[in-house]
């Protein structure tokens, strides 16, 4: 099974002959997580890697036992430990001489939240680990409850009247340890993700990737909609495509218009912004300052 | 072979140093290590030594130092680390997942109180917590045990019939921090009594996942699988025990060791340090005319039964030593061992040492002459010794 085409990009004799994510997973339809693997298996080509996935969506996609809809070998690790189980398979390689690469797929609570102290510990050390957030803003696998990754006005079931705080800066977190790779991952922007994949890949130390990942269930949008939804939350700014090379050298990757329209088209998508009583403006507050200290970075 | 006056923390340290050097034709060694008192000299003792094909990492937390030996076990590497107390309550989580992955982690314990209030000495309610957990548990009397205990504890963790993590337990600073003459195999010999691991559910570059998800019908299937692991523990052990002595020259204690307890009309049941106060305070009731004996729990998961019920099957007068209290329940070895003993014994329950209390030969003896003289039993008795 060849996974499908993904934006113009076409199969190539590198693709994994069997993709990291295989057809029949449960994933919703529209889910950004399964893109995310479909580009992940792409860059990985044929590179061996094992995936650490704490809990969340990401291993409910695996599937009953002895089934797996991974092509790849996974450790289901427990929600907050996927950093450290990452830490020992990744030693164990290094000490046996192989080539396998060691990736941590988790989710925002995964990263943001209960696993935010291990994952910092883990950058600290520059232990040789990609670690992929995919984040969906929410706990989407418990029936969405707000994380610290959830935005400004988002309505979930623990936020009833809209989120009235910022989203973490988790990248910016994760930069300030000095890593060597730090990025935001924008899924409407296949070429730039598949590079900074690659890159991940290839670099040795602690790289930490953030992917934005569209949840039509918890977003409550148009499962087809979510590329568009990544495209205007670039353009209005409020998704900066930036990467941070040693902690220290800053690259805006992609130049939004930082558009009011587009601000508006992304909320006026998403069922979750529909009954919130934050104002937009303030998230255009949010927004300016994000941007000025990231062009005070970037130099 | 060496002769050494080292602490029980660094007969740990080093019977884990031996054990992960002896897998370097093997995956490996790793570890994961965060400090807590009174555990911290036995892995700042490991961060000392030089691991061929090993590599130990220093955490931020209890948790992820267990997260970090699963990563390394489920590679195929020999694991090991140690905590205490709160540590282990903090790790909780990670301790069972470990069982759950049929992982033979070994860890070593110092055995001290839970807090608040905060108390740093002997107590055995933390590794006793985790007696649901899945783990073999092994409670040790003194450093050789210690020693010994652990490096038994890898083998029989690794071994294909149990594949099972393995808890050894020393009490906090009466063996941690008390030094003791303890005899040092070769390295040599200790290679020969720990083959490299060669675990069936590696994980390498098969799709596997690990750990995934369960339907109730598997979770059956696994759940009676871990226990039925555990049945095969004592042929296990009985046979790690035989290739220890054909290797060292000694052999390790058996699950239930009994002391004077052949003609014994009375016997103290306890568990670590208390074992060895037990034997003093029978031997001073034999002066005085009293046919009084011990038995010492020293594997306490799997529950040996068997051999408890077989130890304690003459003795009609038992007092049952608890250094730990089940809050509304009493002792937890009390609960245990109470279901079986014979029926008509009389079955006192008393919890005693806790949080470090010095328990002494005189206190026993007390315990020994109450229970002479009690005609029923009553509820569990709080003895202060502190």
């Amino acid at each position: 099974m060849r996974e499908p085409q993904l934006g113009g990009l076409v199969e190539t004799d590198r693709d994994r002959p069997d993709p990291i994510l295989r057809s029949g997973n449960t994933n919703c339809g529209g889910c950004g997580m399964s893109l995310a693997l479909q580009m992940l298996s792409r860059a990985a080509a044929t590179t061996p890697v094992q995936l650490v996935i704490p809990a969340c969506c990401g291993i409910v996609t695996a599937g009953p036992y002895p089934f797996s809809a991974y092509g790849a070998p996974v450790m289901a690790a427990t929600f907050a430990s996927a950093a450290a189980v990452a830490t020992g398979l990744a030693h164990a390689a290094r000490l046996n001489g192989e080539p396998t690469r060691v990736l941590c797929f988790s989710g925002d609570g995964g990263a943001y939240d209960i696993g935010m102290a291990t994952l910092s510990a883990t950058a600290e050390r520059n232990e040789d680990v990609l670690y992929i957030c995919y984040d969906n803003e929410i706990y989407g696998n418990t029936g969405g409850q707000r994380s610290s990754a959830t935005p400004l006005g988002a309505v979930t079931t623990t936020t009833p009247t809209g989120k009235d705080l910022l989203k973490k800066d988790i990248v910016g977190i994760m930069a300030a340890h000095g890593i060597p790779y730090a990025a935001t991952l924008s899924l409407a922007h296949p070429d730039d993700t598949l590079r900074k994949l690659r890159l991940g890949l290839d670099l040795q130390g602690f790289r930490f990737l953030h992917i934005l990942s569209p949840c039509p269930t918890g977003w409550k949008s148009e499962p087809s909609e979510g590329i568009e939804l990544l495209r205007l939350a670039v353009a209005s700014g409020l998704y900066p495509v930036y990467e941070v090379h040693d902690g220290a050298r800053v690259v805006v990757n992609v130049e939004p218009e930082f558009s009011l329209q587009a601000l508006e088209e992304y909320f006026a998508g998403q069922g979750r912004f529909r009954r919130t009583t934050i104002e937009l403006e303030s998230v255009r507050t949010g927004i300016d300052r994000a941007w000025r200290r990231l062009r005070a970075l970037a130099g | 072979m060496s002769l050494e006056l080292i602490t029980a923390n660094h007969a740990a340290g080093m019977a884990a140093t031996l054990a992960g050097r002896a897998n370097r034709t093997g995956r490996g060694f790793g570890g994961g290590v965060y400090p807590i008192t009174p555990q911290t000299e036995c892995i700042e003792f490991l961060c000392k030594q030089t691991i061929e094909k090993g590599h130990v990492v220093r955490v931020e937390s209890e948790h992820s130092a267990m997260a970090v030996c699963m990563g390394f076990a489920l590679a195929g590497l020999r694991t090991f680390t140690a905590s205490s107390s709160n540590g282990l309550a903090y790790m909780a989580e990670n301790v069972f997942a470990a069982a759950m992955y049929r992982l033979p982690i070994v860890m070593m314990a110092v055995n001290r109180t839970l807090g608040p209030p905060w108390n740093i000495w002997v107590d055995h309610g933390d590794t006793l917590m985790l007696r649901d957990g899945g783990w073999i548990q092994i409670y040790c009397e003194d450093n050789q045990d210690v020693f010994d205990s652990m490096v038994l504890a890898f083998r029989l963790a690794e071994d294909r019939r149990v594949l099972l993590p393995v808890l050894v337990c020393q009490d906090a600073f009466v063996l941690s921090h008390t030094m003791m003459m303890t005899d040092i195999p070769d390295q040599t010999v200790v290679d020969g009594f720990l083959p490299p691991l060669d675990l069936p559910h590696r994980l390498s570059d098969r799709p596997i996942t690990v750990g995934g998800l369960d339907f109730p019908h598997e979770t059956e299937v696994h759940r009676r699988q871990h226990h039925e692991a555990m049945g095969r523990v004592p042929e296990a052990y009985a046979d790690a025990q035989a290739a220890f002595a054909a290797a060292f020259g000694r052999r390790p204690g058996d699950a239930v060791i009994s002391y004077r307890m052949d003609d014994a009309d009375i016997a103290l049941v306890s568990m670590g340090t208390t074992a060895a106060t037990a034997r003093l305070a029978v031997d001073a009731a034999r002066e005085r005319g009293l046919k009084a004996g011990s038995v010492q729990v020293r594997m306490f998961r799997p529950f040996p039964e068997a051999q408890l019920g077989a130890a304690l099957a003459r003795a009609r007068r038992i007092a049952i030593l608890d250094r730990d209290v089940c809050p509304g329940l009493g002792g937890i070895l009390w609960a245990e061992a109470r279901g079986v003993l014979r029926h008509d014994a009389l079955v006192q329950g008393y919890m005693i040492g806790l949080g470090g209390g010095d328990v002494r030969p005189g206190h026993l003896e007390e315990i020994l002459a109450e229970v002479a003289a009690k005609t029923t039993a009553d509820a569990p008795i709080f003895k202060e010794v502190g």
